[in-house]
Parts: structure tokens; sequence; C-alpha cells
């Protein structure tokens, strides 16, 4: 897989001289989907080139149609504003069908409350700006994906295109 | 009076930055664009965005719970 051409989308610094960032992206539910793109919009708009890597779970953020979800399982720190306070929810909870969905309208709702952008919205900033994203491989054949469940545009590699991204980077990131 | 005025209030970060990129590339070289936000964190993060890109910040005031950057193109 060829490294990325240099964009020309005017981002300030932008070009063969660039800063560079590269981040794995491992997680694919709804909170631990923000970090990564958050990082990589930002980035790219300080006019840093980004080379994001799907892998594993991180992998489904790629999918045409996102279905993301939150789950307070295992999260002691996950605390919802609610009733003025904040309050967290006993793992044998969490075991109960329709709590992750309830949990999950929950932060949606939150999120668009807040202002908080979309996975959807970053994503598509993402896509707007020349972020690179790669799609790890071997986690497409180990969960059978194809390029046709991807969002057109991005690129299919493994560890070696992710090893050479990172070498020149300033900034690598696993998340 | 700037050359164009961007409303990013009620958004969160990173949002106005994302939004405050796309709109600079509107603005011509050595023009100004003026940025209204109400998320706190905006007043660092725009002094590191125009560090960052070279842009020049040329005014920051704050009214309310409202802050008005007024960013020259430079970069």
């Amino acid at each position: 897989m060829d490294a990325k051409v240099a964009n020309d989308s005017g981002a300030a610094g932008s070009g063969e001289n660039a800063k560079s960032m590269s981040i794995i992206v491992t997680k694919g539910s709804l909170d631990w989907a923000y970090p990564p793109f958050i990082l990589a919009t930002t980035a790219a708009a300080m006019g840093v080139d980004v080379t994001m890597f799907f892998t594993f779970y991180g992998l489904s953020l790629l999918l045409k149609k996102l279905d993301l979800q939150v789950t307070p399982l295992g999260n002691a720190a996950m605390k919802m504003p609610m009733m003025g306070m904040h309050i967290g929810m006993p793992n044998i909870m969490s075991m109960i069908p329709g709590v992750d969905a309830g949990a999950t309208v929950m932060m949606k709702n939150l999120i668009k409350k807040k202002g908080v952008a979309s996975i959807e919205e970053l994503r598509e900033a993402a896509v707007e700006s020349d972020v690179n994203m790669v799609a790890c491989q071997m986690t497409m054949d180990l969960f059978e994906y194809t390029t046709e469940d991807m969002i057109p545009g991005i690129t299919v590699g493994g560890a070696a295109t992710y090893m050479e991204n990172a070498l020149k980077a300033d900034i690598n990131l696993f998340i | 009076m700037a050359d164009k005025v961007l409303d990013a209030k009620g958004l969160n970060c990173p949002l106005p930055i994302l939004k405050t990129k796309k709109a600079l590339k509107e603005v011509p070289s050595g023009g100004t664009l003026e940025v209204l936000a109400t998320d706190p964190g905006s007043v660092a993060d725009f002094a590191a965005f125009c560090r960052t890109t070279g842009n020049q910040m040329v005014e920051e005031t704050q009214d309310g719970g409202v802050y008005r950057f007024i960013i020259k193109h430079t970069a």
C-alpha cells in the first residue's frame, strides 16, 4: 500500500515539511471512538498529516453504518448526570438485557444536549480534511469484512504500512 | 469589521476549531475571521491553534458567556 500522498488541502504547514501523527485505533465503542477522532480532526485542522490505523474492534468505526454502543459493564468510573447527581451502575445491573441500550440512549442524548459532535460528524470531518484512514487487512479477514462494508476513501494495509507511517511521525498514539 | 463571522456558540470541543479551520479557507490572506464561542475551553484552544498554525490572534474579548476571537488569516 502506498504511503499517503502529501495533501494540498491548504492546511497550514501541510505538505512535505508538515508534522505528522499516527493513531492506532483499537476500540469501537461509542465512548472510545471519541479520543482518536477528536485528535485526528483537530490535528488535521492544525496542519498535521494524520494517519489512523483501525484494528480489531476499532475497525467497526469504518463501517458505512455506525451502530455505536456504550456499556457501564466493567467501567466503574462511568457515572451519568441524573437528577442533579452523578449516578453509576453496579456491574450486576449492567448485565441485565436492555441496560446497555438505555445507557447508550442516555449518552447520545447528553452528547446532543451539550453540543458535542457525533462520531458520524467527526468521521466526516476526518474524511474532508484528508486524514489517511487505514483498515487493518488481518482484522478484516478475521471478522469477515470487505471494503464494500467500509466507507469510501479508506486504504487497506497491515503492520508494515503502519510502521512506515509511524517511523516518520512526530506523534504516535495507541488508543 | 471582520471579513467573515463564524457563530460557534453552543458547540463543544473540537467543533469550534474544526469550523474555524474551514471558515478560514474562505477568508482571503490578510483578512480577518470573527469567531463567537461559548465553550470556556476555546480560550486556551484558539490561542494554541493560532500559535501552531501561524495565524494571528488579533483580538480576544468576552461578553457574558460569549467569547469573541478575531483571527487574522496569515498562514
